[in-house]
């Protein structure tokens, strides 16, 4: 039996139940504290840990490096995208108000897409913090 | 069309995503320079809609401005989009051998995207009428900023990038402390407003705190001594290309940043007539002028000597500011221009020094003129720019911060701006002196003529500093238009 | 000298302002170590989310979605730029400690004398 089993076993056993807060603090930020940030910081979270317990290998398998990299600008280019398709459709930049047919509707879609766009930076961005930090030393 | 003045900013924006998303370094030098190229069009076209129209106005998201966030072209910002962007415009082709060689290949691809972020957030800065907005796009360009300069070949890169770090962190979050004092106090976060509705509250005492705050927070950014630490260590020991970039650029933007704070939103009445800022500006300019000249004469390491330069050359510029004068803000944006045209100059000849010879120690760099003829003479003709030679450009700047000293009445400032040109002229005289008059080291032997993507660059900008010091109404005229604005009050 | 407890009692959300602000400024001052300049830096950001945020209070105000049950709505934009503010000091600090490592791995230390000593000896 190895000597960190209670970690792992209760590591195991809450890693879902993270990834399950975080989408929830991601759909209620209109209503309460949340949003994008948080919810990305909290997911980034759940990679970290499951990093810290298991070893860098087995979270570099579930996401690799190559693919948190690109991840990062998406984001990015998710939130800039709503933005220029905005200006595509006749508005301003970020004017959620052309991206449905009602301007109510438009509003939801938008702030929902770009907190997407937030949520799929951050998480990445601190994903990358860990692999960066974490790949050194090991000489 | 009227998108232009978001395309100013998300189109580096965007480039910046690509360059990232592209890892290989051509590809990504490619991006950059097509960014590049786009920037200073719009840019153009954005001050001369202001020179008609008087301002141009944006409405991020369409929502009003007391709501949202408005990006605001005046003629004082125009100038400063049409100055960084012309800047980066001329970068472009100088950077594809100088960060190739500089840089390991697989770094290369983020050193643009970190560039193109500099410039998107320089660019937001300028642009912006809204002061937390200004803040936003103040912090992407610094840590966009102390990644470029952690990318340089030398340790002691890391060090300076954390001591600008450290410094320009307490400089924006002092910043941002001042306009928080005056949201609570004024309600609104836009420039415009802020400045219609300060007046009445600006006698309580968190709207001089945050004056207070927000000047010592710009002025760490801009590097007024005693605030300039951090500077000769960045601009020394980062790459060459992010040196010129920065060295051009950063602090200017800066400075657009207090002078639309104190001149637009205090008002100049009230900043320099009530708040004793004129005694306490005119003394640390002096004091930069002064004392970071002198140490620029003791140093032995070309980059180094002019990054101290520019903390001196800064003093000019906060001279001008603190005058409040017609005169004395047109020698002072005159002088941002030819600040901006003449440290790009020289800091690109060192880079392309750098490129052939492998170091810019004064001593290795013993005649260096022979084998590197026009570059040296491009070095030679801006340092003149530097000390302020009649036509070029530093002179027209020098004279009418002269006019303005006798203007106010302080014959004594006049004396002192003259007189230190003889130690920017020691200074130049060192370097020049070692390039051409000495006899050629093995360093110096062993290099080459730079290459025409990186000369003709260097005399692009050499050139212009001439071109504009015979025609001095160029400048002069659209500084003078600037001062006009600045003085005449909120819109 | 219940006026001056009565003041204290008041402005107490200034006075924790303040005692951040000053503390962080101390240690990014005071202390050699760069973690410790680092962790002084974060300590006086964080004095500027309680500065926005404290006045930015709205008593009895519920989420500002526009709905007929509520009258009285927290003005959302005090939070927001906290939270921009947040986003920049967590990226300022990831930076600074990667900056750190970098630094630990060429000099050996980080201590800032130690480094100091280390390139004047060059």
């Amino acid at each position: 039996m190895r000597l960190d089993i209670i970690l792992r076993v209760t590591t195991k056993l809450l890693l879902p139940l993270m990834l399950l807060f975080a989408a929830y603090v991601q759909f209620h930020g209109d209503f309460g504290p949340g949003g994008g940030f948080q919810a990305g910081v909290i997911a980034g979270a759940t990679f970290i840990l499951y990093g810290l317990i298991y070893g860098l290998g087995a979270v570099m398998r579930v996401l690799p490096m190559a693919l948190v990299e690109t991840l990062i600008p998406l984001g990015v280019l998710i939130y800039a995208g709503v933005g220029v398709f905005a200006m595509l459709a006749g508005g301003n930049f970020l004017d959620y108000t052309r991206l449905a047919h009602e301007p109510a509707h438009g509003q939801e879609l938008g702030v929902f897409l770009v907190e997407v766009g937030v949520f799929v930076t951050v998480s990445s961005t601190m994903l990358a913090i860990f692999y960066a930090l974490a790949g050194r030393g090991r000489r | 069309m009227q998108q232009l003045p978001v395309l100013q900013v998300v189109i580096p924006l965007l480039g910046a995503l690509l360059c990232a998303l592209v890892r290989r370094p051509l590809a990504a030098w490619l991006v950059a320079t097509v960014v590049s190229w786009t920037v200073p069009v719009i840019a153009v076209v954005l001050l001369h809609e202001a020179l008609v129209d008087g301002v141009v106005s944006y409405h991020l998201g369409g929502w009003d401005p007391s709501l949202g966030i408005e990006y605001r072209v005046d003629v004082v910002n125009g100038l400063i989009l049409v100055i960084v962007s012309v800047i980066a415009a001329v970068i472009a082709p100088f950077a594809r051998q100088s960060v190739a060689a500089e840089l390991a290949p697989e770094r290369v691809a983020w050193f643009y995207t970190m560039y193109l972020l500099s410039l998107a957030g320089m660019l937001g800065i300028t642009i912006t009428g809204d002061a937390f907005n200004a803040f936003v796009f103040l912090e992407i360009s610094s840590l966009s900023s102390y990644a470029l300069i952690a990318l340089g070949r030398d340790r002691r890169a890391l060090v300076a990038a954390y001591q600008y770090l450290i410094l320009g962190t307490i400089g924006a979050t002092f910043y941002v402390i001042g306009v928080g004092l005056l949201y609570v106090m004024t309600g609104t976060l836009n420039l415009g407003l802020m400045a219609e509705r300060v007046v009445a509250v600006e006698t309580t005492r968190p709207v001089i705190a945050a004056l207070a705050f927000i000047t010592v927070g710009i002025s760490l950014k801009l590097a007024l001594f005693p605030l300039h630490v951090w500077l000769p260590n960045a601009y020394a020991y980062a790459p060459s290309t992010a040196t010129v970039f920065l060295a051009a650029t950063s602090t200017k933007v800066a400075i657009y940043l207090l002078t639309r704070f104190l001149f637009f939103v205090f008002g100049a009445r009230f900043v320099f007539g009530e708040m004793p800022v004129t005694p306490i500006f005119v003394a640390f300019s002096i004091a930069a002028i002064f004392v970071a000249a002198t140490v620029a004469v003791f140093q032995s390491d070309a980059k180094r000597l002019f990054a101290y330069s520019s903390v001196a050359q800064i003093g000019y510029i906060t001279l001008g500011l603190a005058l409040a004068t017609t005169t004395g803000l047109t020698g002072g944006f005159v002088h941002i221009i030819a600040h901006a045209l003449t440290k790009a100059a020289l800091f690109m000849a060192l880079g392309a020094i750098m490129f052939r010879a492998g170091t810019v120690a004064i001593d290795d760099l013993g005649g260096i003129g022979r084998t590197m003829p026009l570059t040296v003479a491009a070095l030679t003709v801006a340092g003149l720019s530097l000390i302020g030679i009649p036509g070029t450009i530093g002179f027209v700047s020098k004279w009418y911060l002269v006019v303005a000293s006798f203007e106010a009445g302080w014959w004594w400032l006049a004396f002192l701006i003259v007189a230190s040109s003889l130690i920017t002229l020691v200074y130049v005289g060192r370097v020049v002196e070692a390039a051409w008059f000495r006899e050629p080291t093995a360093v110096a032997l062993a290099a080459r003529e730079a290459p025409a993507a990186m000369l003709i660059p260097i005399w692009l900008l050499a050139g212009a500093t001439i071109y504009l010091g015979l025609d001095a109404g160029r400048a002069a005229g659209i500084a003078g238009k600037v001062a006009a604005t600045l003085l005449g009050g909120p819109q | 000298m219940s006026g001056l407890v009565g003041d204290l009692v008041a402005h107490f959300n200034q006075w924790i302002t303040v005692f951040l602000m000053v503390s962080g400024l101390f240690i990014v001052i005071a202390r050699g170590n760069m973690i410790k300049k680092l962790v002084g830096l974060s300590l006086f950001q964080t004095s500027v989310y309680l500065l926005y945020i404290a006045p930015g209070k709205i008593l009895g105000g519920t989420a500002p979605i526009i709905s007929p049950r509520f009258s009285v709505y927290s003005n959302p934009l005090p939070h927001v730029l906290i939270l921009t503010a947040i986003v920049v000091g967590v990226a300022t600090l990831a930076l600074g400690l990667a900056l750190v490592v970098r630094i630990n791995e060429a000099y050996g230390t980080i201590e800032e004398d130690e480094i100091f000593e280390q390139d004047s000896g060059r």
